[in-house]
């Protein structure tokens, strides 16, 4: 429970790091740090393959491609502004929501209905049958998905080098 | 006992070693500060200045995209690949379909020429 | 108790990485000297000499590190300091944990007590090597980014994308042996690879994914950044790459990051194609020879075998990277995406698809 905080508390930490920090190469790496450990908290609920795919695809991937747009785009620090923004009022109001949604959400809850977890729950075996059988379709689908990124990613880089 | 755990005294274990070793210099090497020492080195040539503000080509950022694509590809390949012989030919079929769409991506990016590099 | 246990596992396999990093560092001297029939690195001396005696290898295994401890640490005066510390810790704190997961023998017996040899039994090792080895992407693109230099710059990207380009015919390769496997724990690999083929050969990685083991290898050697991929840190082209801006113990830790890589891809094909702590025909109580014939042999003496066997065959796979890495020249930058792309990639996946058809076809073809 007190690693559950700890971990938590610092995921919060980093994420905070993200928004907050004006280099976005700090961004990117606090990115980083938050989707580790979330995939530290995985390992905590059991769930270790997923994350170690968070991981490998998370923090190994979708970051690195970050970090090279953020360097293609060469983002210099942004300036800091004096006023809030109507974008971050907007989202200052959703964070409020947010926040209001979840004390419901705990209150409401009650714990003492939590079920035992199944034997082999999170293990490899059980996820990849259950995406297998039950996920077949979303599973294919996300196979057009995939291919409809890449002829998009080709698509805009070359319209780039064209013109 | 949980392998976790000792996964988490080894990243510790690494963690201050990896530190102590980075810092070594620092703390072992002498400190003499020189206005040329601290230039970056351009091979001798009076150093063209900062990098923020470079540019490269649109290629690599099509090369990491590409790598996402592939890499959750081949993610999703490892949990079939631990059940494939209690998924039989019926997961066999499922994972062929799931290739065969990725290899017309691969091959549409072959064709377009976006893997080559001049 | 377990505590301890799993502390010392962590430092030993820590130790063994660290001692077969510095090795290397001399092997790779001596070895290129032989290759290139020269004499090599013989100067490094205790005291300046004053010892009536040589110690020979010694003398270069710790001069090395050594110097390069006592060097001064310069950070050049645009970088980013902190990046510019953060970049080579990154660099090799995932490749240090990688090592936490390969076992390096079966089981030691002390008492009623049995100890898996392996730092930490992770049911998804496979899955975590390839996680942390991802992660190592980050200390050669922040080094290069935080130099400010345009050579450290170029060799970032480079070093980047030649890595990621590489890891998926990695994957690829391993999905190959977890199909044959049938699991993602290493430990469990090994112990699968204790059995026999026909009753004769050793069910080795290497019998059933040939194809697997040229892939992994060459996606490895790609991976670790060395010659002939070595792009990244091109002399003639970037002066030394992404790191060209370090000095002192920050540039040694990515001269290490490249050897500690070159260690892990020798485990690992160890480990998942040659039987990783196997020794051909040991079981836990003795020799069991084809045809019968039985010799006992005590536990403690076969998990010492067995720890032996990993390390010899560790050091053959290392050596042969260097042997590697001193015969082949530079590639182009188009041919190494092009071995990545157009070659790695799509023989990785035929590999799979192939394997997947035979398993299923010749049940024969699994280790039951």
């Amino acid at each position: 429970m007190i690693a559950f905080y700890f971990i938590a508390l610092l995921t919060l930490a980093s994420a905070l790091l993200v928004v907050l920090h004006r280099n976005p190469i700090y961004s990117a790496l606090g990115l980083v740090n938050t989707l580790f450990l979330i995939a530290v908290s995985f390992v905590m609920l059991d769930a270790e393959l997923i994350a170690m795919l968070q991981v490998i695809v998370y923090a190994g991937a979708i970051v690195i491609l970050f970090l090279f747009v953020i360097m293609l785009l060469n983002v210099e620090s942004e300036v800091r502004s004096a006023r809030i923004s109507k974008i971050g009022t907007a989202g200052l109001a959703f964070v409020l929501l947010f926040a209001v949604e979840l004390a419901v959400f705990a209150l409401v809850r009650d714990p003492s209905g939590a079920q035992e977890l199944p034997a082999g729950f999170g293990s490899t075996e059980l996820l990849a049958e259950t995406l297998f059988s039950k996920g077949m379709l979303s599973f294919e689908l996300t196979s057009l998905l995939l291919l409809v990124a890449v002829v998009g990613a080709v698509v805009m880089a070359r319209r780039k080098v064209e013109s | 006992m949980n392998p976790y755990i000792a996964l988490l005294i080894s990243f510790a274990l690494c963690a201050i070693v990896a530190g102590i070793m980075c810092g070594a210099s620092w703390l072992l090497g002498p400190k003499v500060e020189n206005k040329a020492k601290s230039e970056i080195f351009e091979t001798g040539n009076p150093p063209l200045g900062s990098i923020r503000g470079i540019r490269f080509p649109v290629k690599f950022y099509l090369t990491a995209i590409l790598f996402v694509v592939f890499d959750i590809e081949v993610v999703f390949m490892y949990p079939w690949a631990v059940v494939f012989r209690r998924l039989g030919w019926m997961g066999l079929g499922e994972m062929a379909v799931f290739v065969a769409v990725l290899a017309v991506g691969l091959a549409y990016v072959w064709r377009v020429g976006a893997l080559e590099w001049d | 108790m377990d505590l301890l246990i799993s502390f010392v596992l962590a430092l030993v396999a820590l130790l063994i990485l660290l001692q077969l990093t510095v090795l290397l560092l001399w092997v790779e001297r001596k070895g290129s000297a032989l290759i290139q029939d020269r004499v090599g690195a013989n100067r490094a001396n205790l005291f300046g000499g004053l010892l009536p005696f040589n110690l020979g290898i010694v003398n270069t295994l710790m001069a090395d590190p050594l110097k390069l401890f006592h060097k001064e640490d310069v950070i050049p005066k645009d970088a980013d300091k902190f990046l510019h510390w953060l970049a080579p810790f990154i660099a090799v704190l995932p490749l240090f944990v990688t090592f936490a997961v390969v076992p390096f023998g079966d089981v030691l017996v002390i008492g009623d007590r049995v100890i898996n040899l392996q730092a930490a039994n992770v049911n998804v090792g496979l899955l975590f090597v390839l996680g942390m080895v991802s992660l190592g992407v980050y200390g050669v693109v922040i080094g290069g980014w935080a130099s400010n230099s345009r050579y450290a710059f170029l060799g970032g990207v480079r070093g980047s994308a030649q890595m990621i380009s590489y890891e998926i015919g990695m994957g690829l390769a391993l999905v190959a042996v977890v199909l044959t496997y049938g699991t993602l724990d290493l430990q469990q690999i090994a112990r699968e690879q204790g059995k026999l083929m026909w009753g004769v050969i050793p069910a080795w990685g290497v019998f059933y994914q040939p194809l697997a083991l040229v892939l992994f290898f060459i996606a490895g050697i790609a991976e670790s950044k060395r010659p002939p991929f070595d792009l990244p840190e091109a002399e003639s082209e970037l002066v030394a790459g992404f790191y060209t801006e370090y000095s002192g113990s920050k540039q040694s830790m990515f001269m290490m990051s490249d050897f500690i890589e070159v260690a892990i891809v020798a485990a690992l094909v160890t480990t998942l194609f040659f039987g990783g702590w196997q020794v051909p025909y040991l079981q836990r109580d003795g020799f069991h020879f084809p045809g019968g014939f039985f010799v006992g042999v005590p536990s403690l003496v076969v998990t010492i075998l067995q720890v032996v066997s990993f390390l010899v065959k560790l050091f053959i796979f290392c050596w042969l990277q260097i042997l590697v890495r001193w015969t082949y020249p530079r590639m182009r930058y188009d041919q190494l995406m092009n071995l990545g792309w157009k070659r790695l990639l799509p023989i990785g996946l035929a590999n799979v698809v192939v394997t997947a058809v035979l398993v299923l076809a010749l049940e024969g073809f699994t280790i039951k």
